[in-house]
């Protein structure tokens, strides 16, 4: 058989079995990479995160987790998430008092002498992966984008470190990788939840504080939580379209 | 007529100059902008599978029960049922994968145990809490607690 025609009938014959993106998975399993296969598709999913005030213990796992499984600096720094303290006097509520000894890497150590009438709460934080993200908006070189599965994601090679997007986060999640000069943020482990898998900060939550939710699947339990919850987001009043949602948020947090 | 083209010459310089200019600008763009940018938007198409490219470090849940099934049908009905083996356990994508370090090291008890479970005012009130040196004093946590189903009975 002439090598054109047999190289026809081959394709056609994968064309039939396999279409689409079946295919291209298919090539990637011949080349024993069956875990590169493209499997995922990108508009088939919009990422957010809940995070439930109510149930965070301030432990800490989240911040250790992200900066092992993400090469995150281990010094006091520089943080992709990290868990913030509220100590909210009720004699004067808009002025709480915040720390975040090491980002809570090490846990929270007793605060002593507090007034009577105090409550307290943690608060995770980490990028809030906006819809209308003011940090991509002020990329001068697209270094920094939204995906079309919408995770706010950085792009090393083009980044310029000129530092725009760390100004124009409202949320202050961006930081300046000193090994590299280029910007660096939470990625929503997008190396993980591409494979099916939740990000480190979900996965090593003890008490399910962090909840990964694809928006798109309706399936998804973050639509009843959602439903059931009154969830808000923060700086509301900046409009940037946030995907991290607070559940039992307090309105002194900043 | 020689005399006509002298009155334009200067407008061909300027002409000439804007050609160069965006000449000079064309090869410089296909020079330092990427083949894929602007493939799905203002971005290089390739920085997403860059951002997937990273390998992972926690293994995840169905990873860890596939062989410890054991262990987490001791965990079902525990309390700690909910709490993921990596979160006390440490990250082990390389133990699942069956790459050295095959052992992972055991998790230093009491420090694990105190991280979450000391008393705190900032802490939700129905999370269990404990004086540790009240409760247990200098005893190791494991003495009396099993910590796959911590509940004594």
């Amino acid at each position: 058989m002439d090598e054109s025609r047999r190289k026809f009938l081959m394709g056609a014959g994968r064309l039939l079995v396999l279409t689409g993106a079946a295919s291209v998975a298919w090539d990637a399993i011949v080349e024993g990479q069956p875990e590169q296969a493209p499997n995922y598709n990108t508009i088939d999913h919009w990422w957010g995160m809940v995070i439930d005030i109510e149930k965070c213990i301030g432990c800490g796992q989240c911040v250790r987790a992200c900066k092992e499984e993400n090469g995150v600096l281990l010094d006091d720094e520089h943080f992709r998430t990290w868990v913030e303290r509220y100590v909210v006097d009720m004699d004067d509520p808009d002025h709480p008092l915040v720390d975040a000894p090491n980002g809570g890497y090490d846990g929270f150590p007793d605060l002593p002498g507090m007034p009577e009438n105090i409550k307290t709460f943690f608060v995770p934080k980490l990028c809030n992966h906006c819809v209308d993200s003011p940090c991509v908006q002020v990329c001068p070189v697209g270094a920094t984008f939204d995906s079309p599965d919408g995770v706010v994601l950085v792009d090393k090679d083009r980044c310029l470190g000129c530092r725009y997007c760390v100004q124009a986060c409202p949320y202050g999640c961006r930081y300046i990788d000193p090994r590299t000069n280029t910007v660096d943020k939470c990625t929503l482990c997008y190396h993980r939840i591409t494979k099916g898998l939740t990000t480190a900060c979900c996965e090593v939550c003890p008490t399910g504080a962090r909840m990964l939710g694809d928006l798109k699947n309706p399936k998804d339990p973050i639509h009843e939580f959602l439903r059931t919850h009154k969830v808000q987001v923060l700086k509301p009043q900046m409009a940037t379209g946030s995907k991290t949602y607070y559940n039992g948020l307090d309105g002194s947090v900043r | 007529m020689g005399s006509r083209w002298h009155n334009y010459s200067h407008l061909i310089r300027m002409a000439a100059l804007f050609v160069a200019g965006i000449l000079i600008f064309l090869v410089g763009r296909s020079f330092f902008v990427p083949a894929d940018f602007g493939v799905y938007w203002h971005y290089r198409a390739g920085a997403l599978d860059d951002a997937r490219a990273r390998p992972i470090r926690f293994a995840g849940q169905a990873a860890c029960v596939e062989c410890h099934s054991d262990i987490s049908d001791l965990r079902k009905t525990a309390r700690h049922a909910k709490v993921s083996c990596e979160s006390c356990h440490g990250a082990l994508a390389t133990h699942a994968a069956g790459d050295e370090p095959l052992k992972p090291t055991r998790p230093n008890g009491k420090a694990l145990c105190v991280g979450c479970h000391t008393k705190s005012p900032s802490k939700p009130v129905a999370f269990p809490q404990i004086d540790v040196a009240d409760h247990a004093g200098d005893n190791a946590c494991i003495e009396c607690h099993n910590p796959h189903a911590p509940k004594i009975s």
